[in-house]
Order: structure tokens, then sequence, then C-alpha cells
């Protein structure tokens, strides 16, 4: 059947061919690898795929592929290295229109350029438009900017029959039709290809500077980034970075012009306490996700912090990172123990959600990534219409999905 | 059960002083803000909590009814235009702020409060609700989430879907359930955000709250021509300022302005621009500096700066009033809601003005130029026969020209009944097909504000939940029995 299958799909694409072992997605080997080199070409891929009822992985530049569960099945992997172009940049509408496989750091030097950025940090170097949409990847800048779902302002996916559909448009207002960006943007390639996306953009900024303090405690620091946000200093990030028995460091951002950077940083130090320092240069750990084999991604009130960072204590050595400003952070943590891991994460979902994104997979077999979320009845129902035949990254989502 | 059935249920739940069905105080809710789409509703019930409105959606559900949600019924799409054989829910009594919470920049709200009342009541703490549409006096919170609104501070500060963190929400099927940004699972929030009341009702909503700037500078430039106000503009983004607002108005409804509110603009402008910018104070300060030359440079005659309160309020008074300042110069109007790309400003506002001399129908413009959404109010009088169609031709040729300009049919106002017909010319069949399995998720049986946004309602297949077999994929072991 592969033979047949990889027969087909070269009808339609040019770069088919069978898939390696080191290309498992969380070990599972696909079958297939195709990487169309066109919009239409992708369409007529997962055509044949429908046909064939082969189940279809995305891949982009595999920043994330070891997110989530492993598939139940993967015959096909789609490979988006081709759809790398920039499509359309209206520099003067602060609009960029790009393919989904384009990375996020060759999309970032291109609209330097022209003095311009895609307000998106990019945690892991080389991950594509593509996957940092499905995964809803972002870091610091989110306080002020928006997640990547918020500067998202069009999409064109491929669906699970093949057909190309899209919503939004290029223009950053607009409220015609259902916002289906946002529905792909975190859904891990579960109902659609996403092949295009086009983005709303905002000036580089003239000048930065970071900000950053030791406080002795959580309390402490929770007062310092309260203090900040509570300011009108207008800062563009509010990070924090602790480990489960150490002192919790505050890093604030503040972007602009440079008299007014300046004056705003000095205020900000003020804030975070005699020893803050004022850097140029963002501090080693800023945008990093925490190191350790998982990582477990948590969303909380900021006033939460204390208590997130006391459940640490809960698996000694893990470390805590992340926007405090806006409720948004990661946990690291090296273990293989699942039992520790479900301690922690315990212990982090009595306090907010806490996702898990990766695993050493004895602890993935072991714990529920998820935890309790909601509306999963509707997501069921969403994904049932979107991918009636569940071959898109089948059993990667929540709930199975 | 029919309507009648429904109606004595309903009041023995709810009390029946909050059911109504006298036609004469049934016609008070026929239609929105968009009046010349009018339906008396079958039946109208006023709940007062989620658990009402759950119960009032399962009967609705189990009878076969359509039902409409409605808020303060300022829509501009008729978005809660009634049905006459459905059920009109209206989120009036539910006007509670349940919680201001400074330390966490939230508030929580139930869906009937007052845009402009959650910004009052934040303000003592140094904070308001950015999303400030023009009806923001009366307009509910609920509202806004269901049309995605914007106003004229969106530029920089987004529209509602950027400020809400997640909704409670009444499901098509009865259900109470919870959607929110950051749970881990599909952004259903995003999707329900702006769609227009078709996928649930929201009965609880927590927002973000938006910290006070430290400084806010207004200022009035007035151009000879809208093509030399449109340049400022141009020239303003590209220089990589953000403004919070920048608002056009072309002669036209600035004659209006002047007659309803004498707002006192500059003499023989042909255009005046609004620009505000907020924030930290050295930037604001510098920025500004930076839009005063530019539009002088770009050809403004007459440059105002508010130096007070009182004075910003005079710069905006001309500009909020607008819309209803048209009638003073027209017995009838159109408001049109399309947007461009900013850049394409000059062009089609020049089209626009080659339109109305063509057609011999007068098209005010006032926009919000910053994000290129534009609202040409086409008037006409109402006496004479003919003119509204003529008015209504323009008016649909404008939105031709912002489609051809690879813009949109809506920037704010929605899509609700007055545009579904227009969807097919932004969307293909298969767009508007994929968006409608969003709606077969959330509403298969197509009772929840049937007949908006869409054009045509697609067939949902099977309905899930009421599976008698197995699922064939079930059977053959391709998918997971939930
Ligand atoms: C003078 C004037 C100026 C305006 N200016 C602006 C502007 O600047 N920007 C802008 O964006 N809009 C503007 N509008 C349009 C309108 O005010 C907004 O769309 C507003 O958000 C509608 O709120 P509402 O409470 O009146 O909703 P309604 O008109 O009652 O309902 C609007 C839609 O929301 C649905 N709905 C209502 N409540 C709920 C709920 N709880 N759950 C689910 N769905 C619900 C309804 O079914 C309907 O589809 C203006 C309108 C007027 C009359």
């Amino acid at each position: 059947m592969t033979g047949d299958a990889l027969e087909a799909l070269r009808r339609v694409c040019d770069e088919v061919r069978e898939g390696r072992p080191e290309e498992g997605v969380l070990g599972v080997t696909p079958s297939i690898v195709a990487a169309p080199g066109t919009v239409e070409e992708a369409s007529a891929v997962m055509r044949v795929a429908a046909e064939r009822d082969l189940a279809v992985i995305p891949r982009g530049n595999e920043t994330r592929l070891d997110w989530g569960m492993p598939p139940t099945r993967c015959d096909l992997l789609l490979d988006t290295a081709r759809l790398d172009r920039v499509i359309e940049h209206a520099a003067d509408d602060l609009v960029v229109k790009v393919e989904a496989g384009l990375s996020l750091d060759r999309l970032a030097e291109t609209l330097a350029a022209h003095g311009q950025r895609l307000a998106l940090d990019r945690p892991l170097p080389g991950s594509t438009v593509g996957g940092t949409l499905a995964t809803a990847a972002g870091g610091p800048l989110r306080l002020l900017y928006g997640s990547s779902r918020d500067l998202l302002i069009g999409v064109t996916m491929i669906r699970a029959d093949g057909q190309v559909a899209k919503a939004g448009g290029k223009v950053v207002k607009n409220v015609a039709g259902y916002d289906l960006g946002k529905l792909l943007t975190g859904s891990f390639g579960t109902l659609g290809l996403i092949v295009e996306a086009a983005f709303r953009l905002h000036p580089l900024p003239q000048a930065r500077a970071y900000v950053t303090g030791a406080a002795e405690h959580a309390e402490r620091a929770w007062q310092a980034v309260r203090g900040v946000l509570h300011s009108p200093l207008a800062p563009a990030a509010i990070e924090v970075d602790a480990a489960s028995d150490g002192p919790v460091t505050v890093g604030v951002l503040v972007e602009g012009v440079p008299e007014g950077v300046a004056a705003r940083a000095e205020a900000v130090a003020g804030v975070l306490g005699p020893d803050a320092r004022i850097a140029d240069a963002p501090p080693r750990w800023w945008g990093v996700y925490p190191e350790g084999s998982t990582l477990i991604e948590v969303t909380a009130p900021p006033s939460a912090l204390p208590r997130l960072v006391a459940a640490l204590a809960a698996a000694p050595g893990a470390r805590l990172r992340g926007s405090a400003g806006l409720g948004g952070l990661f946990v690291g943590l090296d273990t293989t123990d699942p039992a520790e891991a479900a301690a922690l994460l315990k212990a982090l979902r009595s306090v907010g959600a806490a996702t898990v994104r990766y695993a050493p997979q004895p602890v993935r077999d072991e714990i529920d990534l998820w935890g309790p979320v909601p509306a999963l009845t509707l997501m069921r129902r969403v994904k049932d219409q979107f991918d009636p035949g569940h071959r898109l990254s089948p059993g990667r989502f929540v709930g199975g999905i | 059960m029919g309507l009648a059935a429904l109606a004595r249920r309903f009041a023995e739940a709810i009390g029946d002083e909050w059911v109504i069905t006298d036609p004469v105080r049934l016609r008070t809710y026929e239609c929105d803000g968009l009046t010349h789409h009018r339906a008396t509703p079958g039946l109208v019930v006023l709940p007062d909590t989620a658990e009402q409105i759950a119960m009032v959606v399962r009967e609705c559900a189990a009878a076969g009814v359509p039902y409409v949600a409605r808020g303060s019924g300022t829509g501009l799409s008729g978005g809660a235009l009634p049905r006459t054989d459905g059920v009109l829910i209206v989120t009036s009594r539910m006007r509670r702020i349940l919680r201001i919470d400074p330390d966490d920049q939230r508030a929580v709200v139930e869906p009937g409060v007052i845009n402009l009342e959650l910004t009052r009541a934040a303000r003592p703490y140094g904070y308001y609700f950015a999303p400030d549409p023009s009806s923001q006096q009366i307009c509910s919170i609920g509202g806004n989430v269901a049309e995605n609104s914007g106003g004229a501070h969106c530029l920089k500060y987004g529209f509602t879907a950027h400020h809400v963190l997640a909704c409670e929400i009444v499901t098509p099927d009865g259900e109470i359930t919870t959607i929110s940004r950051g749970d881990g699972g599909y952004d259903l929030l995003g999707a329900f955000v702006g769609s227009e009341g078709t996928l649930g009702i929201t009965t609880k909503i927590t927002v973000r709250l938006t910290r006070l700037p430290e400084t806010v500078q207004t200022l009035l430039a007035a151009f000879e021509t809208i093509e030399a106000g449109g340049a400022a503009v141009s020239a303003i983004i590209g220089a990589g300022i953000v403004p919070a607002a920048i608002e056009m108005m072309d002669a036209l409804s600035i004659e209006a302005a002047e007659a309803a509110v004498a707002c006192g603009y500059p003499e023989g402008a042909g255009a005046v621009l609004i620009v505000e910018l907020d924030g930290p104070a050295a930037e604001v300060e510098r920025e500004f500096a930076e839009v005063r030359r530019l539009c002088r440079e770009r050809g403004a005659f007459e440059i105002r700066t508010a130096a007070d309160e009182a004075e910003r309020e005079l710069i905006w008074r001309g500009r909020k009033s607008a819309f209803a300042a048209v009638g003073r110069i027209s017995p009838a109007y159109l408001v049109q809601d399309g947007v461009i790309p900013r850049t394409a400003l000059p062009r089609v506002l020049a089209r626009i003005d080659e339109l109305s001399r063509d057609s011999g129908v007068r098209v005010a413009n006032v926009f919000h130029a910053g994000d290129g959404n534009l609202h040409p109010l086409v008037l006409f009088d109402d006496a004479e026969p003919e003119a509204a169609r003529r008015a209504e031709e323009v008016s649909g040729r404008i939105l031709d020209l912002c489609i051809e300009h690879g813009g949109s049919i809506t920037g704010e106002h929605g899509v609700g009944v007055d545009k579904a017909r227009h969807m097919p010319r932004m969307f293909t069949e298969v767009d508007l097909d994929t968006m409608q399995m969003v709606r077969c998720a959330f509403d298969p049986a197509g009772l929840c504000n049937p007949g908006k946004v869409f054009p045509t309602p697609r067939l949902c297949g099977e309905v899930p939940g009421i599976r008698k077999e197995p699922h064939p994929l079930v059977r053959e072991g391709k998918a997971e029995l939930f």
C-alpha cells in the first residue's frame, strides 16, 4: 500500500520519498515524506492522502515536533520546508503575508531591512511560521503585543479533504466571517494544514533597555512585577526566572525612543530595587524555555506568581520562567520519574492551567499532558467536523484528538 | 411545544414580568441599529442568570424553535434582528460587574454590562476597558464580544478579541461551559468572539483591563484636500508611529458636524485629521512633535493642539457626533463599513468621489484612517422615489471598491443579515463551508441566530450526540470512541 500511495503522491508532488526512522514523530516513523513546493501541490497531496486514508502530520523545522502526544499513526509526513516564500510585504501598510514553511528568523531579516518586525519572540531558533502558529508559541513580547493569534490577520489552510480554505484577509481590521486563524492557532496540526499566514507588523523600536533585579523571595518578586505592571511605564515585557529554592529574578523590557527608554528604565529600576541593573542586551535566560527534559506551559493570573513558585517545591530542581506580567509561564524539569512530574503537575494545577509540552517517554506515558479542559466536548465536535476520518495528526492533541 | 407553551414555561421559571408576549411591547424589539430590517419577535424573555438562559435554550432546542440573543440592540448589521417564529433572549437585566481585579488587570462582567460602565468602574484603580465603540454609552459587552467590536482607539490597542480572556457560554445544547485562552485546547474563544451570536450565548466575560496612559495628546489638523490628509496618515504610520487613534472627516461630514454641534473646525477645510497619541510622556512628546511636522509637511494649514481635557473633548466632539449629525444635512442616510489597506486610501477616496459625482448621490466620509476602516455615509431623501435604491447601489459599489483593493466588507459592524449576501464576494464557497464547520460543531440544529453571517446554511450531516449506532469509523477501529 505504501508503494501505491508513493506513486500516487509522486504524480502530484515533486518531492516525495520514503520516510526514515530518524524522522519519526515521537518514535512513530512516517511511511512517506512529501514536500510540496506550492499551495496547489500541498492541496493535491492532501487530496491523495484523503483518498488513500493516510494519516498526515505536518512538519516545519522540527523545533516543536516533539510537543504533545505521539501520533497513533503517521503515514505521511508533510514537510513545509519548500513553502518558504514571502508572498507580499506591504511595508507601508505594516502587513506581511508569507508561506507557512518560512522560518521566523528569515522573516525577521526581511522585515528588519524596512525597520519593521513581527512582534513575536523566537524561543527556538529556526522555527517556522506554521509550526509557531500550530503550537501557539510565544515569548516575552506577548505582554504588550499579544500572542501569535492576536498578530495573525489572515490564514490559508488545506483541509483534510484537500480543499483550500481561507479566512481573514490582509487588512488589520476585519470582522467578516469566523476567525479560523485563531482556531488553527494552537491546534497542533489536527484541524488542517496551515499553508499561508498574514500578520500585522510593528515598527522596530529605536531603543531598548532590559532591567533586571533579584528578589529574595517570590512575594517580593510579585510586588516588583505588580509595581511595574501597575505603573504607566508601558513595559513591553515583564519576565521572571525562578528556581524552586533560590531567589527570583525579575526582568523588564522597555522599548521606545532613546530619551524615553532611558528615563523609563531608570523608573523601572527604582521599582525593582537598589540592585537592579540596566543593560542593552537581554539576560542570558530571556525568552528561553527553562532547561530540563520536561517542559510545562502554565497559565495563571499574574498575582498567582508566589503560589506558582511555591508549587515548584513539589519537584526540587524545577525552574519557572516566563511572562509574569501576563501570567503565561513555563516550568522546566529534568526527571525520568513519572511520580515526580505528576506531583509537580498536581501542584501547578492547583494554581492554574498546566499543559505538558514535552517530557521523556516514560513520563509522557504516565501523566495527563493537559489536565482538565472545560469545553472538551465542543473541541471533539470541532475535530469531527474538520477531520471526520481523524487522519490529521491523530492522537497528538488533548483528549486523544 | 409552540411559542405559547414556551411562554408559559418561561413565565413559570423566570417570572411573568420577564416574558413578553404583548404585541405592542414586542415591537420595541423589532430591530437593532439597522432599522430598515424589522421583524416582530415571537416572544421575548429577559433572563437574569446563566441557568435561566440555559433553560430557555434547552427548551427552544427541544421544541425546534430558533432564538436570538440581544444586548442593547445597537448593532448596525441586523445581528440581533429577531425571528417572528422564535425567541429573543435579552441580556439587559444581567448588568452586574462581578469583579474588578486591578492586581491581575482583569474584570469579570455579566453580558449586559454597558461598555462605558466598566471603564467608569475601573478608572478609580487606574484602568479602563480599551475597546471603545462610539456607541460605548449604550452597547453591551456581550454585544461587543459577539461583534468583536472596535473603536477609534483600536489602532493601537486592538479589538474586543484582544481583550477577552474567557467567556462562560451557554452552548446551543443548553449546557453551560467556559472557553478561555491558554487552557491547552482549541482556541474556541477566538472563534466565538466575532461570531455574531451564532455559536451560543455568553453569560459571563473575563476581560483584560488596560492601564490608563501617563499622557494623552490630541491634535486636529486641517487640510485643503482629502488626498493631503490621506498622505499625512501614510507619512505618520510610515514613520513608525503607532498613534492611539487617527480619524479623518471630509468636507461634507465637517459641514454636518458643524451644523449639529458647532464644533468650530477650521474654515475651508477639505479634510480634518484627528491624531491622538498616548503613553509615557517622553515618547508621546517626541512623537507628537513628529506628527505635527509630518502634517505640516503634507500641507496642513492649521493645527490645533488640545491643551487640556476640555479642548480634547471639543476636538473629538465633531467626530463623535458625525453619524448623527449627518441627519442635519440629509433626511436619510446609510452607514457603510468597509476596510481597505491604508495605503489605498487616496485612490479609493478618489473613486468614491467619482461614484458620487456620477450618480448624484452625496457621500460623507468619516473614517478610522489609521487602519483603513471607512465609514462612508450615503445620503438620500427617503421621500424621493428610487432614492433609497440608488443610495443602496452606491453603498454596494463602495464595498466593491474595498474588495477590489484587497480589503474587507466589514471592519467592525459585522455581517449580520445586512451583508450575508456580500460574503461570497470576499470568500469562496469552500471558505464559507469551512467556517460553517465551526457552526455545525457548536449548533448542528441551526437554531442559534439562524440566517446571519452566511448566505446559505450548511447541512451539518449527523448531529453529534444523538448518534444511535457506532460511527462507521469507530466500528472499523479507525477512530476513538468518547
Ligand atoms: C451610533 C453608533 C455607533 C457605533 N459605533 C461603533 C464603533 O465605533 N465600533 C463598533 O465596532 N461598533 C459600533 N457600533 C455598532 C454596535 O454598537 C456594536 O456592534 C456593539 O458591540 C453592539 O452591542 P449591543 O449590546 O448593542 O449588541 P446587539 O445589537 O444587541 O447585538 C449584536 C449582536 O450580538 C449578539 N449578542 C448580543 N448579546 C450576546 C450575548 N450575550 N451572547 C452572544 N451573542 C450576543 C446578537 O445576537 C447580535 O448578533 C455603533 C452603533 C451605533 C448605533
